[in-house]
């Protein structure tokens, strides 16, 4: 069923009767050409690229709870293509555009929203190293222009530049960057899947994968065994217990991050701004809430929710940043479990067992990379080779110390990412 | 959180700094393969229960510890200095 | 309207207010919905979707729909819940989200529009075209967004955090929480009582039930000053725990003052209370029945209604009518009856009601409609004889209690459906070391909480080894609760659920329909809870509605999580003390006061503030006097504070086997009062830091670490000790602050000292990378030959406290000798100029061979970062790896974070070739200089690369050469 503001001006008129289920709640069947482990953003991404750009449509995604219920629906729904380093680059560059197009495509109002993002930076050092990013940005393709202080008072008005810690040298704005409406993203890609034929079945938790001679025969759950003759695994917050199911060890350790949204305020934030000196990122939403975050809890937990000091710290880089917003009240905070990866960059890979695929480590940004994520995998498990754009995000980079993508410059120990 | 220093009694989560799993602990003899290091460096059990992990008393006594702890309840079960730990 | 002689504080003093201009009087003790409704104002606010004319619902924290701006400017307070705001001479309060005003509100136009505004509709629309969400959907919707306005001027007021710790923490000081503290204190444990109102009681404070033949509040008044003695225990009103936190840490905001108090007197404090036990009494909240159109103007809960009534003395109208499906239906009315106040119908659902007074009663009926747009005028009821319109200007509602389980689910525990209450009890042990007592786990008779209360506590004292005391319970009711399921009345016409987000039954229904089953999906698709109540209002009756819409119990539908803070926490009071300059500590030099009465501009190099350079009257740009400062270097003598290094001391018989460890490079062959460089890795295999270290004797080293990565650098020096080399014997302790550190360069630089030092030097006794103790004008200090700038230079060292008088002896010498002061600005040019390496350069990317240091790395020892140093990928010949670079064409400016391409290559990414690290004007070579990464960068050395910087609109053609381009071979640190 298309959706459009003329249907929803019928439906009006007709006492909302005809809306159809946004998916159907099918039974597994014995088996599938792919079944793609996790309802979450990606896995559900996954399977709409599966079914639009490559035909493969005898795909389940298995949900152990309920769709989006991971951490797409818990972030700070930011969107950006502004990363510094080869590998992510270009894979960004290639989700960003996809976000452009994805209302249109999915004929689904996931209010993307591109007020920009503006990093802040707060010495000669660090106006360098962003324009060092902004250049790798503009060698994309993308956008990004490095602001003076004074065009930074102009584009966000309610900081404090007069007595403040740390002074504003500037910032970094990527115009095209911006917030979508977070559970609309799960959502629209589940009807696009479920509309082209891929089972979505949620309550079905993944309890075993079948492998036999080295390669994948299917998955035990919690509603029997399914056959199938690939399996993605794309279960960011469990990825190592599910990979653990084959026998691997990964490159990661899971973290909670919190995000807190404020009550309902009359609109002060144009788009997305964060702090150089202390993690803290905040933008506002489209019913009023001050939407903001920081940065890990720090220690290795599955618990998903924080824990009250990283609360204050965040808090506490907001009145130094910005004590306009002191008044707003935290109205709700909540916690994610992250892939900390090992150089805070993503893995998209083939694995030792023929027909299993791999999706994991996207640390706190995985968000954005719903659709190039998607994609790229989608590009992975049905042509068995890497998508140029995600090329960069191996498995054994690691090992061989080869294409490493240590954005912060922090090394090896997960959570400094 | 509050964790328990073998020095210093129960302090604050605040007072520690948190560095991984105690698997880095356990280092590799200098020739030993890449696997091995690999392990060592990047790869993780990662348990979702009961694991023990490395802090650093930073605000304290200087000790670093090897705390047993659930990832899941955050349930802390004890601690030990890391200079009388092994792995 | 006021009812004379009611209420806790029936004399109490006249207080005049207004409310969107209107002035109005009130009386000492009121909240502002209290005199708001006394003075007959039933108009409180808007809705959020809607603009519905909305009233007061609650008396509490929870409500939902009275939410007023309250002050100006800097002091302005949104989203004031009324019914929290204590009442002050001179309040201002506004409404909120109503334009022009809150009874003539414009877009209020939605509500016209609802039909087709239902859950989600904004998903199916506003798609065509492409560029119009950004252009006009998006700035329409967010023209409507938010409820109050901020400011936009920075907080004023002072807010304030604050630890607390305690052995029995007892949250909520109703009946159980009264009795719980009072057991807990006896037993000699040390007490905190804590509650979110004015004053304590709970719901003793709003019933006319006894305790003992006292009033409730008479009662309370005696347990509290009984409590209030015991130097045991501490109550805190107005203090309302915000989240449970792990190993029993809770947040807690308290507030300490209201909008009109002095700048000074803090607004409120952010509490962190550590108790080893916990004990939640937070009782219960009512809930609505939703049926059609319940959300007028003077329609509230039932325990409102007797709130104000007994509370405050305030009827909420003057012919109210009561609709229930429990007991409370009677007990409001009587109490009414009681004031005098006509109570004009009591509308039961159970069949089986029996009236208990002088009211006229509806068993087995229903409200099916109400009339009154901005205030209720009647209802029609229905029962088996048919309909009936009643006038009313007031309608009480109870659809039954809601244990307040929300702490309960802080730590991810799930609440339990109990069929004998048709509500939601807390789960055992959801919180470690918390027991839950009274209402807030369905126990609704007040002799149940009472009991409840010692019992629990009696248990808590005995599990941490204290003698349980001997209390007598006070008698009290034990009335049994009688509740029928009513969820939702049938009929035309919106009901109700989520009142802030307008959210109604049949956006549930629609929810389900469209197989937005789960509860998260129903959730998230209508915002229902997403309110500033979250839900604590509306969340069972539309888990119910759900429930029902899908055929499954509501057990099996599930729960919604929920997630601190219990009520909103201002951002100001948890980020108490960190506005403006409280956010960091700050460092200070011993030479800041000096360098400031020099008009030296301080600039932030992490916690440290430095002097970037010293300005003449003469020069009016930083870069005349950061090049004077070069020339002055380069020609006399300059003199530069560098105590911000970090600085180790390390002692032990195995201090070079440690450092050998540690550094990739080799410090056990390093004589005794000698100095050497070191490159430090992490364990994979990328620079962590470098630094000078010096040895000061056989077993005494003093190492150097960048100013950024001191602290770093310590703790992993106690990481590698403690848990990878406890075998060797080695201490050390970070003596940064203990020394003053000031670097002495150029060509006069051994003629300063020995102006100063007790003991000449000349080249033999101090050759370069020579270090050692030396007398200082009579003071005991260190000096070290070592050069950051390429310049016959030293650093000499004293104990911090001479270093402001060392710095000044130093500075008079230098200036004597045509020397002078160099700041951060100029040590940089002279450090680029010579090639040395900063953060800029090991940005934790670069590895040993990148900076061409691989030969550093011994083959000899294993040490941190070896073996993983010779992974083949970092040991590539394509890596971007060092180098300098030129322009060249002289006048032509390089700028850092650039990226390098061959001559004539688009500036794409795929012919990315590096990057600028670091660049500077050298007065020394007359033009730009620059150190940067290129790939296979070393032999690369005269080709030519396109300098392009897209965000700076810099193109620069540049010459590749080596870094080091200043006095390559050395001679002068030698000489």
């Amino acid at each position: 069923m298309g959706y459009s503001g003329f249907k929803v001006i019928k439906e009006g008129l007709f006492g909302q009767k005809g809306w159809k289920p946004v998916w159907r709640n099918p039974d597994p069947k014995p088996e599938y050409d792919v079944i793609i482990i996790g309802g979450g953003g990606h896995g559900l991404s996954t399977a709409y690229y599966l079914a639009k750009e490559y035909g493969i449509t005898n795909v389940a995604v298995l949900e152990k709870g309920y769709l989006g219920g991971g951490n797409v629906g818990r972030n700070t729904t930011i969107v950006r293509a502004n990363y510094g380093l080869p590998g992510n680059s270009e894979f960004y560059s290639h989700s960003l555009k996809l976000w452009e197009g994805m209302e249109q495509d999915l004929n689904y109002n996931t209010m993307m929203s591109q007020r920009g993002v503006l990093n802040l930076f707060h010495s000669d050092g660090q106006r360098d190293a962003f324009a060092r990013r902004g250049n790798t940005m503009r060698n994309q393709g993308d956008d990004a222009e490095l602001l003076t202080p004074e065009q930074v008072r102009v584009e966000a008005p309610m900081i404090d530049f007069d007595n403040v810690r740390f002074p504003i040298y500037g910032g970094l704005m990527h115009r095209r960057g911006g917030t979508a409406r977070h559970d609309a993203v799960a959502w629209g890609y589940a009807r696009g899947a479920d509309q082209r034929g891929v089972d979505l079945i949620q309550n079905c938790e993944v309890t075993g994968i079948d492998i036999e001679g080295g390669v994948v025969r299917g998955v035990q759950t919690s509603r029997g065994a399914i056959r199938a003759k690939k399996v993605a695994i794309v279960v960011a917050g469990r990825s190592s217990q599910v990979a653990g199911m084959a026998g691997m060890r990964l490159p990661i350790e899971s973290h909670v991050l919190q995000a807190f949204v404020s009550e309902g305020l009359k609109p002060i934030m144009p788009g997305v701004i964060s702090f150089g000196m202390g993690h803290f990122y905040i933008s506002q939403s489209d019913k009023g809430g001050l939407v903001f975050g920081g940065d890990l809890d720090f220690y290795a937990s599955y618990a998903a929710r924080g824990n009250l000091p990283m609360k204050e710290h965040v808090m506490d880089a907001a009145m130094t940043l910005m004590p306009s917003i002191g008044k707003a009240r935290v109205l709700r905070s909540w916690g994610g479990i992250m892939d900390m990866s090992s150089d805070g960059s993503p893995i998209i890979d083939k694995t030792q067992t023929e027909g299993l695929f791999l999706n994991c480590g996207w640390c706190y940004g995985g968000f954005k990379a719903v659709p190039g994520s998607g994609f790229s995998y989608a590009h992975l498990i049905a042509k068995g080779e890497h998508h140029a754009p995600a090329a960069r995000f191996r498995l054994d980079r690691f090992r061989t110390g080869t294409g490493l993508m240590d954005e912060e410059g922090t090394g090896s120990q997960h959570n400094l990412h | 959180m509050r964790l328990p220093c073998p020095i210093c009694g129960e302090r604050d989560r605040r007072e520690f700094y948190y560095q991984g799993h105690a698997t880095l602990l356990d280092r590799p003899a200098a020739d030993a393969d890449a696997g091995a290091w690999d392990d060592y460096v990047h790869n993780r059990d990662n348990p979702a229960g009961e694991t023990r992990d490395l802090w650093h008393h930073e605000a304290g006594c200087g000790a670093w510890i090897v705390v047993t702890r659930n990832t899941v309840t955050h349930e802390v079960l004890g601690a030990v200095l890391a200079e009388k730990a092994k792995s | 309207m006021r009812v004379a002689g009611k209420g806790l504080n029936p004399n109490g003093a006249p207080v005049s207010f207004t409310f969107d201009g209107t002035s109005y009087t009130g009386r000492e003790g009121d909240t502002l919905s209290a005199a708001l409704l006394a003075n007959g104002v039933r108009l409180m606010g808007r809705s959020f979707k809607y603009h519905r004319p909305r009233g007061v619902l609650t008396a509490g924290s929870e409500e939902p729909n009275a939410l007023v701006t309250v002050g100006q400017g800097a002091r302005q307070d949104p989203n004031i819940r009324a019914t929290t705001q204590t009442l002050y001479d001179g309040l201002a309060a506004r409404s909120q989200n109503a334009w022009p005003s809150l009874k003539y509100d414009a877009m209020a136009v939605n509500d016209l529009a609802s039909p087709f505004l239902t859950a989600g509709f904004y998903y199916k629309t506003f798609m065509w075209p492409k560029a119009f969400w950004e252009k006009l959907y998006e700035p329409i919707i967010r023209h409507a967004a938010g409820l109050g306005a901020l400011s936009g001027d920075a907080v004023e007021e002072t807010y304030e955090k604050a630890f607390a710790f305690c052995d029995v923490l007892v949250i909520g000081a109703g009946p159980a929480g009264i009795m719980a503290a009072l057991t807990a204190a006896q037993s000699g444990a040390d007490v905190i009582l804590v509650d979110e109102d004015t004053q304590m009681g709970g719901r003793l404070l709003a019933e006319t039930a006894e305790i003992d033949g006292q009033s409730g509040p008479d009662w309370v008044a005696a347990q509290l000053g009984a409590l209030a003695k015991m130097d045991n225990v501490r109550l805190m009103t107005r203090t309302t725990v915000t989240g449970a936190y792990d190993q029993g840490t809770f947040g807690a905001l308290e507030q300490v003052s209201e909008q009109n108090a002095p700048l000074n007197t803090p607004r409120e404090c952010f509490w962190r209370i550590t108790a080893k036990r916990s004990i939640l009494c937070a009782g219960a909240l009512e809930r609505p029945i939703a049926f059609p159109n319940n959300d007028r103007p003077g329609i509230m809960l039932a325990s409102a209604v007797r709130a104000y009534l007994n509370r405050w003395g305030v009827a909420a109208g003057s012919a109210v009518t009561v609709f229930a499906n429990n007991d409370d239906a009677h007990r409001t009315a009587l109490d009414l009856i009681g004031a005098g106040v006509t109570v004009a119908a009591v509308i039961d659902s159970r069949e089986d009601a029996q009236s208990l007074g002088d009211y006229p009663l509806f068993s087995g009926a229903q409200v099916i409609a109400t009339k009154g747009r901005l205030g209720l005028k009647s209802i029609t009821v229905q029962d088996a004889r048919g309909t009936h319109e009643i006038e009313t200007d007031c309608l009480a509602i109870s659809g039954g209690w809601n244990p307040s389980v929300h702490l309960t689910c802080h730590m991810n525990g799930r609440p339990t459906w109990s069929d004998d209450i048709l509500s939601f009890v807390p789960t055992d042990n959801s919180i470690p070391d918390m027991t839950v007592a009274g209402a807030a786990r369905g126990n609704f008779s007040t002799l149940g909480c009472l009991e409840d209360g010692i019992s629990v506590a009696k248990a808590t004292v005995t599990s941490l080894d204290l003698k349980s005391p001997q209390i007598a319970t006070p008698a009290a009711e034990d009335d049994p609760y009688s509740i029928q399921a009513l969820w939702q009345v049938d009929g035309t016409g919106r009901k109700w659920l989520d009142f802030q987000n307008d959210v109604h039954v049949k956006d549930v229904k629609l929810a389900a329909q469209e197989n937005f089953r789960s509860v998260e999906h129903m959730k998230r698709y209508t915002t229902q809870g997403m309110a500033t109540d979250q839900g604590k209002n509306s969340n069972v009756v539309a888990l119910a509605v759900l429930a029902d819409a899908t055929g499954r119990g509501i057990p099996e539908t599930g729960t919604t999580t929920f997630r601190p803070p219990y009520v909103p926490v201002s951002i100001a009071a948890m980020g108490a003390g960190s506005q403006g300059h409280g956010f960091a500590p700050e460092r200070h030099l011993t030479s800041h006061n000096a360098s400031v009465d020099r008009n030296a501009p301080m600039v932030e190099v992490g916690l440290w503030y430095r002097a970037s350079y010293f300005p003449k009257p003469s020069e009016t740009t930083w870069l005349e006097a950061c090049n004077r400062e070069v020339n002055v270097v380069r020609n006399h003598v300059g003199v530069c504070d560098v105590s911000t290094l970090g600085k180790i001391d390390i002692q032990g018989a195995d201090a070079a086997e440690f450092l050998d460890f540690v550094y990739c490079n080799t410090f056990s062959s390093l004589k005794e009062n000698r100095v050497r460089y070191g490159l430090m890795l992490r364990e994979d295999g990328h620079v962590m830091d470098d630094g000078t270290t010096a040895r000061l004797g056989l077993n005494h080293y003093v190492m150097t670490t960048t100013t950024a990565a001191a602290g770093q650098i310590m703790k992993h020096l106690d990481w590698v000790r403690q848990a990878l080399r406890p075998d060797l014997d080695v201490r050390f302790a970070s003596v940064t602050e203990q020394w003053a550190q000031f670097a002495v360069a150029g060509p006069k630089s051994r003629e300063l000292l020995n102006s100063i030092l007790d003991e000449q030097i000349d080249n033999e006794s101090w050759p370069f990378m020579a270090c050692g103790d030396v007398g200082v004008a009579g003071v005991q200090g260190r000096l070290f030959r070592i050069s950051f700038s390429g310049e016959h230079a030293y650093e000499i060292a004293v104990p911090a406290r001479y270093g402001a008088s060392l710095f000044g002896l130093l500075t008079t010498q230098a200036e004597a000798m045509e020397g002078g002061l160099y700041g951060l600005e100029a040590l940089n040019v002279l450090r680029i100029e010579k090639g040395f390496i900063t953060h800029a350069e090991i940005h934790g990317r670069v590895t040993a061979f990148d900076i061409g240091f691989d030969r550093m790395v011994s083959q000899k020892k294993d040490c941190i970062g070896n073996t993983m140093s010779r992974r083949g990928g970092l040991l590539d010949a394509e890596r971007e790896q060092m180098i300098g670079l030129k322009p060249v064409e002289n006048e032509h400016k390089l700028t850092a974070g650039a990226h390098l391409f061959v001559e004539g290559a688009d500036a794409v990414s795929e012919n990315d070739q590096g990057y600028v690290t670091s660049v500077c004007h050298s007065p020394t070579l007359g033009h730009d200089i620059g150190m940067g990464f290129l790939k296979d960068g070393p032999n690369r050395y005269g080709e030519r690369v396109m300098l392009v910087d897209h965000v700076r609109n810099n193109h620069v053609l540049c010459e590749v050469c080596h870094p080091v381009f200043f006095d390559p071979e050395g001679g002068l640190a030698r000489g």
